[in-house]
């Protein structure tokens, strides 16, 4: 698999203000995410999850080591364009996000950016709306949308850049449920059936057990890396950083705790559900 | 209370009038505005009535909506059409008590400044109401393209007039959030002197700044973020064309302008 993002040893220290020390955010983070994958990003707050991510679009640029976007230095001034049209950002607050008033006119601003012609914009407009299931709201004003969506209008709004990889941050934070079930399927959708690149930052773990690949970060490192059941079955060293498995591994794990000897990789719920069956119908037995 | 506010209302509708480019309409719009200050006399009012009642019929905008629109102006009507009235001295002599005289040059002059004004507001008004703000700017931002050459920023203009009309509805929404979070602990926003309720409006206002200006350091990263460098190399998913309508409406228009002009001429 050819790898659209690679970080090498990156180091990022946030400016100080004045005599005041810059806060350090990583030292050595070395990173790759390969063309096509689902990535979610885990940690707790203030982990880095979000530096790391403006890290992927040039909006900041490494103190120390080196990014690589689609095999281009995210240092180059002159190259900013090519990269960030490569890897689209999607944030926490739809309506910090949306330009225009009107929902194509927003969905068609990243193209207009792009210097494309008039019809091409409104072809790729019209499937970007198509594929996030907006199109009929195309010339509904935003601020009358739910937040999921208004969120998946943003998700139109880059991917009718026709970027390589989507880098979404936090994008359900603000969302009722039903809002996180509609961003969440759409982003799925996008990477099953447009082999779109996903990376989604996170701090929900039942988003993240949606992903092929999980990354959990804990102070600007690396603390544990692969598919969500190697990652979550690991619930000591969730815990021990602040985090939480999801719920059916947390409840199999309080049972281990007890006395049982129950599989720690059972993300959905249905499966714990039939494990535990299982395993009671053989103790009766 | 902040939710019935509303700026540059528009209605959606697909009349021909709604259909006309939006530099017609809005050249349109200052060619009535100067037949209007030419118009002097009760034939070439006559002319503008019917031009801006056919318009209005054309349009399909319900005229009660338009006259609602114009409430807020009552006391600036009043003000002008008694400024006019008493201090417009000729002709007959039609009522006189105390130091006032009303004279019927003073009662014509009086009669034609509110009318005056009442065209000049129904025309801005069937502009809005017909054009949806996001072509308004797009044709404002065309119209003035010549303006580039002199160093006026018009696409940021243009740009900058979308995200305001863009962030008018969400900032309403934020004040009345402050405002009933201030009032849950135990704020007075209705009672107390001008200079109390002025007082009580600062710890609504602060939030609201800091909000706004974090609002729009965001906006700024999720542009960069799409491309965006300035006007310089950008396209526009909709041109806009002149088609035959807007021939006609110009046809029309300075038709209309001419046959004032040449009343005014006249005398008439």
């Amino acid at each position: 698999m050819k790898e659209i993002i690679k970080t090498e040893h990156l180091a990022y220290t946030y400016p100080g203000v004045d005599d005041t020390p810059g806060v350090s955010v990583f030292e050595d983070m070395n990173l790759t995410v390969e063309e096509g994958s689902f990535t979610a990003v885990l940690g707790a707050n203030g982990c880095g999850k979000s530096t790391l991510a403006k890290h992927f679009n040039s909006i900041l640029l490494p103190t120390g080591g080196k990014v690589y976007v689609c095999g281009i230095d995210t240092s180059f001034e002159d190259r900013i364009m090519t990269v960030r049209r490569n890897v689209g950002m999607v944030f926490q607050n739809p309506d910090n996000q949306i330009v225009a008033n009107v929902v194509e006119e927003d969905v068609a601003f990243g193209p207009e950016n792009l210097g494309i012609a008039s019809p091409e914009i409104r072809q790729r407009v019209d499937k970007a709306l198509k594929q996030v299931g907006m199109y009929e709201y195309r010339e509904h004003a935003p601020n009358l949308l739910s937040g999921g969506q208004k969120q998946r209008i943003a998700i139109a709004g880059v991917i009718a850049m026709e970027p390589k990889c989507i880098v979404l941050d936090e994008p359900t934070a603000m969302l009722d449920p039903r809002g996180r079930r509609e961003v969440i399927e759409t982003i799925g959708r996008l990477n099953r059936e447009k082999k779109i690149t996903v990376v989604l930052i996170t701090h929900h773990m039942d988003e993240a057990a949606k992903a092929d690949r999980v990354v959990v970060l804990h102070k600007g490192k690396v603390a544990a890396d692969g598919t969500p059941k190697q990652v979550f079955s690991q619930v000591e060293l969730l815990h021990s950083i602040g985090l939480a498995a999801p719920e059916p591994v947390e409840l199999c794990y309080a049972l281990n705790q007890a006395g049982f000897q129950l599989p720690l990789d059972r993300l959905d719920p249905e499966e714990c559900a039939r494990c535990l069956y299982e395993t009671a119908a053989h103790s009766k037995a | 209370m902040l939710k019935d506010i509303t700026l540059g209302q528009y209605f959606p509708g697909n009349s021909p009038i709604h259909r006309l480019d939006p530099r017609t309409k809005l050249i349109m719009l200052v060619v009535y505005i100067v037949a209007l200050f030419m118009a002097g006399s009760w034939i070439s009012y006559g002319v503008m009535l019917v031009f801006l009642v056919a318009v209005v019929k054309i349009s399909t905008i319900p005229p009660k909506s338009i006259i609602r629109g114009m409430k807020p102006l009552v006391m600036i009507l009043v003000f002008t059409g008694v400024l006019n009235l008493f201090f417009t001295q000729d002709g007959r002599v039609l009522v006189e008590f105390g130091i006032f005289t009303v004279t019927t040059g003073g009662l014509k002059r009086a009669v034609f400044m509110v009318a005056r004004i009442l065209m000049l507001i129904a025309g801005t008004f069937l502009l809005t109401y017909t054009t949806s703000p996001i072509s308004l700017t797009d044709g404002l931002e065309s119209l003035m393209n010549p303006l580039k050459k002199i160093g006026v920023p018009v696409h940021e203009l243009s740009m900058m007039m979308c995200i305001a009309l863009r962030f008018i509805p969400i900032l309403i929404e934020e004040t009345d959030k402050i405002m009933s979070a201030q009032k849950a602990r135990g704020a007075d926003f209705e009672n107390g002197s001008l200079m109390e309720r002025a007082k009580a409006l600062i710890p609504v206002l602060v939030p609201l700044f800091i909000s706004a200006f974090r609002r729009a350091d965001e906006l700024a990263t999720a542009m960069e973020c799409r491309c965006y460098q300035g006007g310089e190399g950008r396209t526009k998913m909709k041109l806009l064309h002149y088609h035959r309508n807007d021939m006609t409406a110009f046809c029309l228009g300075a038709g209309v302008i001419a046959l004032v002009g040449v009343l005014s001429a006249f005398g008439l």
